[in-house]
């Protein structure tokens, strides 16, 4: 049939056509690559900025006394044993208000306790009469056993719970033995 | 019967403005992002939820991992000038080709006498892995406290100098430190650091974590 010549017919008519070709590229390629390196590098360049958790510590200076007595009723004590484990105690190590209580990290663990204790520490500061700010106040004292994620941990869910104050201190030898007696250190 | 005529559309569409406007933006994205500098030792950061950023400027960090701690300091002149009292503090002459290879140098972490070996290697082989053993820490031997005291010092220095000049949109501020301690490594390690930056009154710094939800 005719439509199978490749042209050889034409020779004769003397006039050669050019093959006429569309004068657009075809871009949808080109753009498709564009796109995904714009997302590429959006998603890099904002997710390379690291994160950070701004920590305060107490001046460490020798001469500072308190001027202002901490109530230890509002008073919580956190102590950071081994193994992901908490102990946490409220008022004064010696009379403790609640006992020493065992508690993981997480929202079912510590982050429930420390809600229910801001409660009571508000109300606690509420009928002593303070300002409405006043609350519960965080004592934070990792043991030796701890590792850098549990303190971070602990300050995470300050972050979270927010109570009045929170500061990290220093772990006094007897709650190393009550660390210990529980089996957390 | 008429026949409806159906125009006959081309279903191509041009693409060259899409395509100007991606290539645009890509070029936009790529100057402005920020390589990422090679670490000498990489570490794991704990996550938190909190959703602060470090600030962009100012800031030296303090990595910490396997008990080996490493020192970044922001912006080369600063470096140059850290380095500068090092040498007073501990008599070690440097010349000046090895001044100018610290201060291209972002983190480090080196005893003082290993320094002029390490700035002797280049910078792929200085970031290889067991080339840096870690800044002296310990009561003995407290090389860190130095470094951190006098980048201090040089980075009052290097904003003094350009306040000085007349360059409005500086404001003075202390260097902000930031510690990196890998998930895993020990709280006494955290806490011998924080106490050195105590020891001189930097009781305010940032911790370097990760992002992760609430609901952990």
């Amino acid at each position: 049939m005719a439509e199978l010549n490749t042209g050889e017919g034409k020779k004769g008519g003397g006039k050669v056509r050019s093959k006429k070709s569309n004068p657009g590229v075809d871009l949808t390629a080109m753009v498709d690559l564009a796109f995904l390196l714009i997302t590429f590098f959006m998603l890099t360049t904002t997710l390379s900025k690291p994160q950070s958790m701004p920590l305060a510590m107490p001046d460490k200076a020798k001469d500072d006394t308190p001027t202002t007595k901490i109530p230890e009723e509002r008073m919580m004590t956190i102590l950071i044993g081994k193994d992901n484990k908490i102990l946490w105690y409220m008022g004064k190590f010696e009379t403790p208000i609640i006992p020493p209580t065992e508690a993981v990290y997480g929202k079912n663990g510590i982050r429930k306790d420390l809600l229910k204790q801001i409660e009571y520490g508000k109300a606690i500061a509420k009928r002593d009469g303070f300002k409405d700010g006043e609350g519960l106040i965080v004592n934070i004292k990792a043991s030796d056993k701890a590792n850098y994620r549990n303190l971070v941990d602990i300050l995470d869910e300050m972050a979270i719970t927010h109570p009045q104050l929170y500061a990290i201190g220093d772990i006094t030898p007897g709650e190393i033995d009550l660390l210990t007696k529980t089996g957390l250190y | 019967m008429a026949k409806v005529k159906i125009s006959k559309k081309s279903t191509r569409i041009d693409m060259t403005a899409m395509c100007d406007v991606a290539f645009l933006l890509l070029s936009f994205f790529i100057m402005t992002a920020t390589a990422k500098q090679p670490e000498p030792k990489p570490v794991d950061a704990p996550a938190s939820t909190v959703l602060e950023k470090l600030p962009e400027e100012g800031v030296a960090t303090i990595t910490v991992g396997d008990k080996e701690v490493f020192f970044t300091i922001p912006g080369a002149d600063v470096r140059k000038k850290t380095l500068e009292r090092i040498s007073a503090q501990y008599k070690v002459a440097f010349t000046e080709d090895e001044y100018k290879t610290f201060s291209t140098m972002e983190g480090f972490g080196v005893p003082l006498n290993q320094l002029k070996g390490l700035l002797k290697l280049n910078a792929e082989e200085r970031n290889k892995e067991g080339v840096q053993k870690g800044i002296p820490y310990d009561s003995i031997n407290n090389e860190l406290t130095n470094w951190v005291k006098f980048a201090r010092e040089a980075e009052k220095e290097v904003l003094d100098e350009k306040i000085a000049n007349g360059e409005k949109d500086v404001v003075y501020k202390d260097l902000d430190i930031a510690i990196k301690g890998d998930a895993k490594e020990d709280y006494t390690t955290i806490k011998r650091i924080i106490d050195i930056l105590q020891e001189q009154k930097k009781n305010r710094f940032f911790l370097v974590t990760g992002l992760r939800d609430k609901n952990f």
